[in-house]
């Protein structure tokens, strides 16, 4: 395998408002080129850490305590903001997690679609607009003049992410960091907006980074998925592999969790409290081990 | 990829009415917005629309009461003052020196304290710290002493008038424009903009500015009421415009010493005055609300 597009060696960071309590534990994982990696895992699992460390907007109360994020080998961590303000946007982009609070209230999309055209991908304003068009068609938005001199609030939930779906890849990033995009949304349009994104995906053979709660999503989406639990990556590979024969307890009781349409008598299942007494104690025992070895 | 069915389109919604349109079914808006332009065409067009010269006097014909009134003279509408000048001359010819100490005055304090405001909300750190505790001393004087002050120094004068407005008032808008600022700052489009890899000047002025406007135009258009009544306050003591120059605030200072012979010299400047503030608060209050997108609905 060649230099994937993402690879993340052993990030670590804290919560500086909790006691210094960990939140990512030495997490590991490649994202290769045209790939769709998934991250799923529990809310406070440390899902939304990675994506906001390899955008560099993670909180203040957070401090990446260690690790590499290499994009395409460079290391984005070690990268001063000018150089990574010049990558973002180019070769890395979002698709966010709320679209109704990640468009700009105030401004009408076609403006807010053509800054990053303009900026980031050098093209006048003429062509910015026509880009932005195009753009807004191939997220299979029917009467994109329309939306274009809309304002966000006058457009749906799944249209706005259909509208931060163009954004984001139509900046033709190498990249899209897509943290939990269909989870504001109901399930029908979730459903269309997964199947746009991996058809944008395959088209531009763009790399994903998928961050989701929902096994079945990611289970629809990805090549491959890493399980995070309590900000350790509890079981990585392909994603017929892991779901059809996942190695890790807490990765069956994941999918025990999970509703299942088609036998509706089974699913919804609690994760049981050995699974969990175990997942504890093997946190613990590697905090042990990092407290012996803190750079090991 | 397979075919998209047609639930996969979604449709926009209808086509919303532009911002001007919306401003014109306000009736808010319509009302106080006419009443301040026929102000500003009455300021510009004084020595024509005014009946007659406003300093011309005529003591054979002083206090006479308003038309309609018993003893009123024909010409004199709303009647005369002490010297025998026309009131209703002088109520217009007033407008002048209120507009313009309204817009330059409350535009400059706007464009000062806002700019401050911009940069303490999005920058913080030290930069947050400095302008705040400006802010706050500056907000400890008091301030009619304080504008009495500066005039008292820098001289009577239109000049004057307005360089006091704006010294103590930016920090009005500093202040609002701050707080709203570090709000916006923290949104989700925000961040999302600097995944973009945008620069801060972009993120200022392009993303976080146009939410911020709506409070701004409300406070400047409240401002500029402010404004008017300072001008007055500072007139009827004398420390505006010299005395040959009418003033609303003047002409209550005179009308205050004649109530009891010629109540109309009091009245008909302070119902200028009123009428001028009432309007410049709702229209503020009309504008915030059509030019937000998000109260718009």
């Amino acid at each position: 395998m060649s230099t994937p597009r993402l690879q993340i060696d052993g990030l670590s960071a804290i919560s500086l408002r909790d006691g210094d309590r960990p939140i990512l534990r030495r997490v590991s994982l490649a994202v290769g080129v045209g790939e769709v990696h998934g991250v799923v895992g529990e809310s406070g699992a440390g899902k939304s850490t990675i994506a906001k460390a390899i955008l560099g907007i993670v909180p203040s109360q957070v401090k990446l305590t260690g690790g590499r994020i290499a994009f395409e080998g460079r290391d984005l961590l070690s990268l001063s903001r000018a150089e990574l303000r010049a990558l973002l946007g180019r070769d890395i982009a979002l698709v966010p997690q709320d679209p109704s609070t990640a468009l700009n209230p105030s401004r009408r999309i076609d403006a807010q679609l053509t800054d990053g055209l303009r900026l980031k991908r050098g093209l006048s304003a003429k062509d910015a607009r026509r880009r932005a068009r195009a753009l807004l068609e191939e997220v299979q938005i029917r009467d994109p003049e329309r939306v274009l001199v809309s304002y966000p609030h006058q457009l749906s939930g799944g249209m706005r992410q259909r509208v931060l779906i163009a954004a984001a890849f139509g900046l033709e990033p190498k990249l899209v960091i897509a943290d939990e995009p269909t989870t504001a949304l109901d399930v029908t349009v979730q459903k269309q907006i997964l199947r746009l994104i991996r058809s944008l995906q395959e088209r531009h053979g763009t790399s994903v980074l998928f961050v989701s709660h929902d096994l079945g999503v990611v289970a629809k989406i990805c090549d491959r998925l890493s399980v995070l639990y309590m900000g350790r990556v509890m079981e990585q590979g392909a994603t017929a592999d892991v779901l059809n024969a996942p190695q890790h307890a807490y990765t069956r009781a994941l999918l025990a969790a999970n509703p299942r349409y088609d036998r509706p008598e089974t699913g919804l299942e609690p994760t049981p409290p050995e699974v969990i007494a175990a997942l504890r104690a093997e946190i613990a025992a590697f905090d042990a081990r990092a407290r012996e070895a803190p750079h090991g | 990829m397979e075919h998209w069915s047609p639930a996969a389109t979604i449709e926009a919604e209808p086509r919303p009415p532009s911002v001007a349109s919306r401003l014109l079914r306000d009736p808010k808006v319509v009302c106080a917005g006419g009443f301040i332009l026929v102000l500003i065409v009455l300021a510009l067009g004084a020595p024509l629309i005014a009946p007659m010269d406003p300093l011309a006097q005529n003591l054979l014909l002083a206090t006479v009461p308003p038309a309609g009134f018993a003893d009123a003279e024909p010409g004199y509408l709303l009647g005369t003052d002490g010297l025998g000048r026309d009131v209703l001359s002088r109520v217009i010819f007033g407008t002048q020196v209120s507009l313009t100490v309204a817009f330059v005055a409350a535009g400059l304090a706007c464009l000062i304290g806002s700019l401050l405001g911009l940069l303490a909300g999005f920058l913080g750190g030290w930069v947050e710290a400095l302008i705040s505790r400006l802010v706050d001393v500056w907000m400890a004087f008091p301030p009619v002493l304080l504008s009495i002050l500066l005039v008292a120094v820098l001289g009577t004068g239109l000049h004057s008038v307005i360089a006091a407005i704006v010294v103590i008032d930016w920090t009005r808008f500093c202040r609002v424009v701050r707080t709203e600022t570090m709000g916006q700052a923290q949104m989700d489009y925000v961040i999302a903009a600097r995944t973009i890899g945008f620069s801060r000047p972009t993120i200022l002025f392009r993303e976080i500015l146009p939410n911020v406007v709506p409070v701004l135009i409300a406070l400047l258009t409240l401002e500029m009421g402010i404004a008017v009544v300072v001008e007055a306050i500072l007139s009827f003591v004398g420390l505006s415009v010299s005395s040959d120059t009418p003033t609303w605030g003047g002409m209550i200072a005179e009308g205050r010493q004649i109530v009891h012979e010629g109540w109309w010299v009091l009245a008909a400047p302070l119902a200028a005055l009123f009428a001028t503030v009432v309007a410049f608060n709702q229209l503020g209050d009309g504008l915030a609300r059509s030019l937000d997108p998000v109260l718009r609905r």
